[in-house]
């Protein structure tokens, strides 16, 4: 059975947390955030939504399996050490390079393509096991 | 850094070599190319090293350690790579056609690759410790290439059985590699034999104790010599380049490589000479028995291994130079010969030594490139093994162990010799002279085949011909080995003497031993005398003793895991904090705010409450509170990143709980009340703990210089404001990255024990 009540509230707020979790990625290196709890908000959101309609759907709404995002996540972390080991310093040595747009200017870095790759890292971890668990958990009943 | 690159290129090569040997014989040719080069490259670097001496190659590899890969190219690690290169040359042609349309050939050439790399590296390595690294690298891509036919049980039994006594000898090597570095004060190889002797320290037994195992297990010396003949399950081309040519030398080049640091005292030459010859003899001995041509080969090696180890052992200049000649002369021969076993294999599909004969007609070209493989083995006069052996008679005569021993040792060495040469004329000659024996479709192999056993054969010729062709290669390998500076002359012939009149009699009794090879292979060797018990032996043991430990140390029971971490944390911490009389000073309390005293309660209320739970949902919840408050409590005082990540964390547990709930038996009272006692004993005892330890962090008033340091550095150097993140992610990211290796192997391990799980029930 499930609650319409809960679906409801679930659509609502899932682009709210997928945007929340995005905003604690990109701001966690000035301000309270990363992409370890950017990626636990991400991972919630699709517990909420499998929740309020089914590991299916949740596994459908994540488009790609999490299984994926498991590897995906941790080789970009690797290779995001990389591009020091390129320019001749030791293996992840954080690299910058400052963007201008108009008067913007913005320090983009190797650190952020870490973050990301823990961010997706992290999502892969936690929906591979709860969707693993409750599909066995279905299973059984 | 171009010149290390080149070094390493075997393994940058090596998912080109997967990609191009997987497409088929044809473009698997191609990867012959690097090995190629690297041979030039490493013979220009010998004309280099023979006008101006050695010289020290350094690519930073982690500066923060101040670690740097540094190769040291002398005429010993030179002689090696050279080797190393050329046969890799030859071996990746022939396998090109023995392994054409192996569904997993691909796989192949990516081991053989990373077996090259490895083993340059060893050759080349200045750094004690980049040495070990290189040495077990070497054994893990022999096992790799033994079980390449991994659907053989036999197969990987014995690539197992090779890793397992080599690695063994590999941990020996690295607690040497430590106690060397510790003692000369330094890693460098050529800073170590520079220092000189550490014959008066006393930990020199030790270490000697610790290399001498790790050069025998490698080198097949005996007892451990077992595990070559089984290693011969490896693919052809592997038993002739990892097992005879290259890799089993390396306990033979370490040896050779220490020599100056540890050798020339009487324990270290007597063992390694006592072990040599004893390896010589039974090597030679039973590759008289062995009717498997692979088997003869491998035994044959154990023997020519134990010659090397031997002449190593005595280390004088005229020693080590016959070591090199020797070694040179065994890889060209064994090499030749291993090759057209593969190729007589190929074409008659069969490696028994008592079945084939009479193949000249069939495979003309092999016949001839195996006849001079087989003479330069059996030592017949104008081949390489003639001067090799000769140089070894020579050797021994020299030698100065007293006159017994010095009967002992020329008696065994003739003795070995003409065994090793039946053993070469069994191999080389047996299959292709004598009466036709029809196989079916057995016509002479293909270029790519016979080609690389005809080179390695034509340079052993070659050489015995004019063997001053290598004396100044061996003359750099032979004094980069000893230290010394000595001119080394080669001829075929030195005029009549003693070593001429020893081979005369070696050279008969060899004939007289391959006319009664029929006889000797009805024999069949002693079960008894098999030094194989030693490793099932150990193994048994081995296996006994964790039937008797495994089950008190894994319990599989979680709660005996989390009670025995925290016994001992609260142990050893609870005991060094009361031994240093470390407590909370009475100092510097802060007065707990209103809401404060609040939240601890709901805290401790909570705790209990988990812990009196009647039931899974009642148990859960408390402990959610618990978070949740901790997380508040993280909030409340100025710690927002951790409350996030806390919220996150405990609000994803309460949903995997619940999962786990069906997995889980119903709520019930299980325990005894002593049980429940010690639990709640440790439980309250880790509390207490924790609250001492932060009340005593807080009150000790000592500043850390740690947070004013990343507050400053944090925006300076890393362009961010949140330490906290910045930490994670930029200082310290390696850690993070380790982390979260730890995080995606534990998703697949649940997920993997689960769907087994499920699948045992289905």
């Amino acid at each position: 059975v499930r609650s319409s009540i809960l679906q409801t509230a679930a659509r609502f707020l899932m682009p709210l947390l997928l945007l929340f979790a995005v905003f604690l990625l990109l701001r966690g290196h000035n301000d309270p955030g990363g992409g370890f709890v950017g990626g636990l908000v991400v991972a919630a959101s699709f517990v909420l939504y499998a929740i309020a309609y089914g590991v299916d759907a949740g596994r459908r709404a994540l488009i790609v399996n999490p299984s994926t995002l498991l590897g995906g996540g941790l080789l970009l972390a690797l290779a995001s050490g990389v591009p020091g080991v390129l320019a001749g310093r030791p293996f992840m040595t954080a690299l910058w390079t400052d963007l201008h747009a108009g008067s913007a200017e913005l320090a983009i870095g190797t650190p952020l393509v870490f973050d990301i790759g823990v961010f997706l890292a992290v999502i892969g971890v936690v929906l591979t096991i709860v969707f693993t668990l409750a599909d066995v958990a279905l299973a059984e009943e | 850094m171009t010149a290390a690159a080149i070094i390493l290129s075997p393994f940058l090569a090596m998912p080109v070599a997967r990609w191009l040997g997987g497409r088929g014989g044809r473009q698997a040719r191609l990867l012959a190319l690097v090995p190629a080069a690297l041979t030039a490259y490493f013979a220009a670097d010998f004309r280099r090293i023979a006008s101006t001496g050695p010289f020290t190659i350094t690519a930073p590899w982690a500066p923060g350690l101040n670690l740097a890969l540094a190769f040291r190219l002398d005429g010993l690690g030179l002689f090696f790579a050279v080797l190393v290169a050329g046969v890799g040359t030859l071996i990746v042609l022939f396998s090109s056609r023995y392994l054409d349309g192996h569904a997993e050939a691909g796989g192949f050439y990516l081991w053989l690759f990373a077996f090259m790399g490895s083993m340059l590296g060893l050759v080349l390595a200045d750094n004690v410790i980049a040495l070990y690294v290189f040495w077990e690298l070497t054994a893990f891509s022999s096992y790799m290439l033994i079980g390449f036919e991994h659907d053989q049980p036999e197969a990987r039994r014995a690539a197992l059985q090779a890793l397992l006594v080599t690695v063994a000898g590999g941990l020996a090597l690295l607690a040497a590699a430590i106690l060397l570095t510790r003692i000369g004060g330094t890693p460098s190889l050529t800073a170590l034999r520079q220092a000189g002797s550490l014959a008066g320290h006393p930990l020199y037994l030790g270490i000697v104790c610790l290399v001498l195992f790790a050069a025998f297990t490698k080198s097949a010396q005996f007892p451990f010599h077992f595990w070559l003949p089984n290693a011969m399950r490896a693919p052809t081309p592997v038993s002739a380049y990892l097992h005879s040519a290259t890799m089993v030398k390396a306990g033979v080049y370490l040896i050779a490589r220490l020599t100056p640091v540890l050798g020339g005292t009487t324990i270290w030459v007597a063992s390694v000479v006592a072990v040599g010859a004893v390896t010589m003899i039974v090597g030679a001995v039973r590759s008289l028995v062995e009717t498997d041509l692979k088997r003869v080969l491998a035994y044959a090696t154990i023997g020519a291994l134990g010659v090397m180890m031997l002449l190593f052992g005595i280390g004088t200049p005229e020693a080590a130079a016959a070591g090199i000649v020797y070694l040179l002369a065994h890889a060209c021969y064994k090499g030749a010969l291993f090759l057209v076993a593969g190729a007589l294999e190929h074409e008659t599909g069969t490696r028994d030594v008592t079945q084939l004969a009479g193949l000249r007609r069939a495979m003309p070209i092999t016949a001839v490139a195996a006849a001079l493989a087989a003479a330069s083995m059996a030592s017949v006069p104008l081949f390489l093994g003639y001067v090799g052996k000769e140089q070894f008679y020579e050797t021994l005569s020299h030698a100065d162990v007293g006159a017994t021993w010095s009967l002992v040792l020329m008696t065994s060495a003739v003795a070995a010799s003409a065994a090793i040469g039946a053993a070469g004329l069994v191999a080389g000659f047996a299959p292709f002279v004598g009466a036709r024996v029809s196989f079916p479709r057995t016509h002479e192999a293909p270029a790519s085949m016979w080609g690389s056993p005809l080179v390695l054969a034509a340079a052993g010729t070659i050489l015995g011909i004019v063997p001053n062709l290598i004396a100044v290669p061996v003359a750099l390998a032979a004094g980069a080995a000893t230290q010394s500076d000595t001119a080394i002359t080669l001829a075929p012939w030195h005029g009549l003497n003693l070593t001429v009149l020893l081979s005369a009699v070696t050279l008969a009794a060899t004939f007289a031993l391959f006319a009664v090879r029929g006889s000797l292979w009805r024999l069949a060797w002693p079960e008894g005398l098999t030094a194989e018990r030693l490793y099932t032996g150990t193994l048994a043991a081995l296996d006994a003793i964790s039937r008797r430990t495994a089950p008190a140390l894994q319990s599989a029971s979680f709660r005996s895991y989390v009670l025995t971490i925290v016994a001992t944390l609260v142990a050893l911490t609870g005991s060094s904090l009361g031994a240093g009389r470390l407590l909370p000073g009475a100092g510097n309390w802060t007065r707990a705010l209103f809401h404060e005293g609040v939240l601890a309660g709901l805290i401790g209320a909570s705790a209990v409450s988990a812990a009196l739970a009647r039931s899974n949902m009642a148990a859960v919840l408390s402990l959610g509170a618990v978070g949740y408050g901790v997380a508040l409590l993280y909030a409340l005082l100025g710690a927002p990143d951790l409350a996030m990540t806390q919220f996150a964390v405990e609000t994803l547990t309460v949903v995997i709980f619940v999962l786990v709930f069906a997995q889980l038996r119903g709520f019930g009272d299980l325990s005894s009340r002593l049980v429940k006692a010690r639990d709640a004993t440790i439980a309250v005892a880790a509390g207490v703990l924790v609250t001492a330890l932060v009340l005593f962090i807080s009150t000790s008033g000592t500043g850390s210089r740690l947070a004013p340091y990343f507050a400053d550095a944090a925006p300076r150097l890393a362009h961010g404001r949140n330490v906290v993140n910045v930490i994670l992610v930029d200082f310290r990211a390696f850690d993070t990255l380790g982390e979260t290796t730890v995080l995606v192997t534990v998703a697949i391990g649940v997920s993997a024990l689960l769907l087994i799980g499920r699948e045992r029930r289905s």
